[in-house]
């Protein structure tokens, strides 16, 4: 937690006040070269690449929600075996892969890389959403729906609650491969932190590679860590590790 | 063949897929560019059909969807299923020809957004089929290598020839094979370094329960780096090497090229090879332990005789996620000049070449599915413990 939050710190700062860190960083850049990205600002390219991937997984997560709902809903388990098999399918699909055939669909910008973020971000949601509604063990659905529980209300009162860890584990999983691949959208004119690290790959200056990979990780830790204290206040109480 | 026709009720989930591909019927089949970089122009199957072979080509369709929704035994939907599938390619294929030889010498065809519906959706149908029928993994492995054979046997005829993404292969043979040898070079190098490296490491970590948790929390860490960043940031060190260590620079290890591509990939591959050889050799049970020991095995024979055998299928397990994660990522080292597929992606996405791309992009998503199919069958022939 200290850890996280120390992290948190830093980014701030560099984002704030990113000339504090030309001494940490000179060494990496080119002789008499930039040392701080300078054609836009990190902040607002910092911005701009998180707003790309939560716009992208944010349908993401309620599609493959609601598709993971509605497979498992009684008289469905016959789609259960085509649901996974598409889902190991997907998961054997490169996500540069899945970027790069998006563009001649897509063009070039920001929406290629959108779409192709949203598409890579149903699987792991999906999968895990599947695990966490199919886990609800099942005398508790029979208590529930003896207690006069309807289908809605069993579904919202007691089957996503009890799943919500596993969904939110999922999404978690998403969002970190979307934060790190969303950097290769850059390559076809999307506003991302991968604009600072292509542009040092351009003319050798590692100080931008180390700028926009650092921010770009530092990033995804920051997401994991704060997915993990989302499913930890989600996990039902008696279950809740002693951490 | 008539008593397997369900007579009730379709099943809705493939009524819905035999509605998407009629649908698909009416959307362009393929579209024309004046030049490999023009604007595409769209043609429907009624633009470039004439009206008798229209008529015979959608009765045709209608009656294998019509069996696809009704069929009741899933071999056969399998089976119809591929049929179609290479009928929809060898289609293209055939409505690809007329309109170049009539579109001029730089024109090109492609598929257009009806057939690549069409392929998506008659895929989904063999995928429901196929996991009705519940194949083991060697009969899925058997599957998939018909399949590939059918596929090379398509793209060896003429009948693809006319299509743009071949016509750019052909441009560029020479080259496409010398990546194709550099792409797997890339992630079977990095693939078997890494297992040789982080075999031993789970091993350790699945012993000193103390190392644990910094060993797998940084090879954590390694995977938030994103995969261009990691890649630029090999540089460093090898550039360095190569600088101040002559033999390291005769060996070619330099800061851009291959070395960083292979030093980035053996990074990223090493928590899924550590993590699941320390769950697998934790998941051994202590009693089977103790009766190794009871046998008179010394640590040495347990651990080869007992617990790596126990292991295996969790070992595999993240062996092929690396493979998989291994073949996808290698086509990002192009862009720090390690060759690979990615070559033709990169330079694809430069030239606004849709076809360069695609003659990038598919080869490694056909190789990272036989991968998967192929340490699918290997998992299944190893003995061990259920999963």
């Amino acid at each position: 937690m200290k850890g996280t939050l120390a992290l948190a710190l830093l980014v701030a700062a560099f984002l704030a006040f990113p000339e504090a860190f030309v001494p940490v960083l000179r060494p990496f850049a080119p002789e008499g070269g930039p040392v701080i990205y300078d054609r836009a600002s990190l902040a607002g390219l910092t911005a701009a690449h998180v707003g790309l991937v939560a716009l992208a997984l944010l349908p993401s997560a309620l599609i493959a929600l609601g598709l993971a709902i509605w497979v498992t809903r009684p008289g469905r388990a016959h789609l259960l075996p085509l649901a996974r098999a598409v889902v190991n399918f997907g998961q054997t699909l490169p996500p540069v892969a899945v970027l790069a055939l998006c563009v001649p669909v897509f063009g070039f910008g920001a929406v290629p890389t959108l779409v192709a973020l949203f598409l890579y971000g149903l699987l792991p949601i999906f999968e895990s959403s599947l695990a966490g509604l199919s886990g609800v063990p099942a005398p508790t659905l029979t208590a529930a729906t003896a207690m006069g529980l309807t289908p809605a209300r069993r579904l919202l009162q007691v089957e996503l609650p009890l799943a919500a860890p596993l969904i939110l584990e999922g999404t978690r999983l998403s969002a970190v491969i979307a934060l790190s691949t969303a950097t290769i959208g850059s390559t076809v004119a999307a506003r991302t932190l991968g604009e600072v690290i292509i542009a040092g790959l351009n003319v050798m200056n590692l100080a931008f590679v180390l700028q926009g990979g650092l921010l770009t990780a530092a990033l995804a830790l920051l997401i994991h860590a704060g997915f993990g204290a989302l499913a930890e206040a989600a996990r039902p109480p008696g279950a809740r590790s002693s951490r | 063949m008539i008593g397997s026709l369900a007579a009730s009720r379709p099943d809705g989930a493939r009524l819905a897929l035999g509605l998407g591909c009629l649908g698909a019927l009416a959307l362009p089949f393929v579209s024309v560019r004046a030049s490999r970089i023009g604007a595409p122009e769209p043609r429907t199957l009624v633009e470039i059909l004439p009206p008798g072979r229209l008529l015979a080509v959608l009765a045709l369709s209608a009656a294998v969807l019509l069996a696809l929704v009704l069929l009741r035994a899933p071999w056969a939907r399998v089976l119809l299923s591929l049929l179609a599938l290479a009928g929809v390619l060898a289609g293209i294929g055939l409505a690809a020809g007329p309109l170049a030889a009539e579109a001029g010498p730089y024109a090109r065809v492609a598929p257009g957004a009806g057939a690549w519906t069409l392929l998506a959706l008659l895929a989904l149908f063999f995928t429901e089929a196929a996991s009705r029928l519940a194949l083991g993994p060697a009969a899925r492995l058997g599957l998939g290598l018909v399949i590939l054979a059918g596929l090379a046997a398509l793209l060896a005829s003429d009948l693809l020839a006319p299509l743009s993404i071949m016509v750019e292969y052909r441009n560029r043979a020479a080259s496409f094979r010398s990546e194709a040898a550099q792409h797997l070079l890339l992630a079977g190098g990095s693939f078997a370094a890494a297992m040789v490296v982080g075999v031993p490491l789970g091993l350790l970590a699945a012993r000193r329960a103390r190392l644990a948790p910094p060993l797998l929390g940084a090879l954590t860490a390694i995977q938030t780096v994103p995969s261009m960043a990691m890649f630029g940031l090999m540089i460093l060190p090898l550039g360095w090497l190569a600088a101040h260590a002559p033999p390291a620079a005769a060996l070619g290890i330099r800061g851009i090229g291959a070395a960083p591509a292979l030093l980035a990939l053996f990074l990223y591959a090493l928590l899924p090879i550590v993590g699941h050889t320390r769950e697998g050799l934790r998941g051994v049970p202590g009693a089977i332990l103790e009766s190794a020991d009871a046998m008179g095995l010394d640590a040495r024979q347990r651990l080869w005789r007992v617990e790596i055998p126990l292991a295996l299928p969790v070992l595999l397990t993240g062996a092929r996620i690396v493979l998989v994660q291994n073949i996808g990522l290698a086509t990002v080292g192009a862009l720090i000049g390690a060759g690979g597929f990615g070559v033709f992606v990169f330079q694809g996405l430069g030239q606004t070449a849709a076809d360069l791309v695609l003659l990038g992009a598919l080869p490694p998503v056909a190789l990272a599915m036989l991968a998967a199919l192929l340490m699918d069958a290997l998992i299944a022939c190893v003995p061990g413990p259920a999963r």
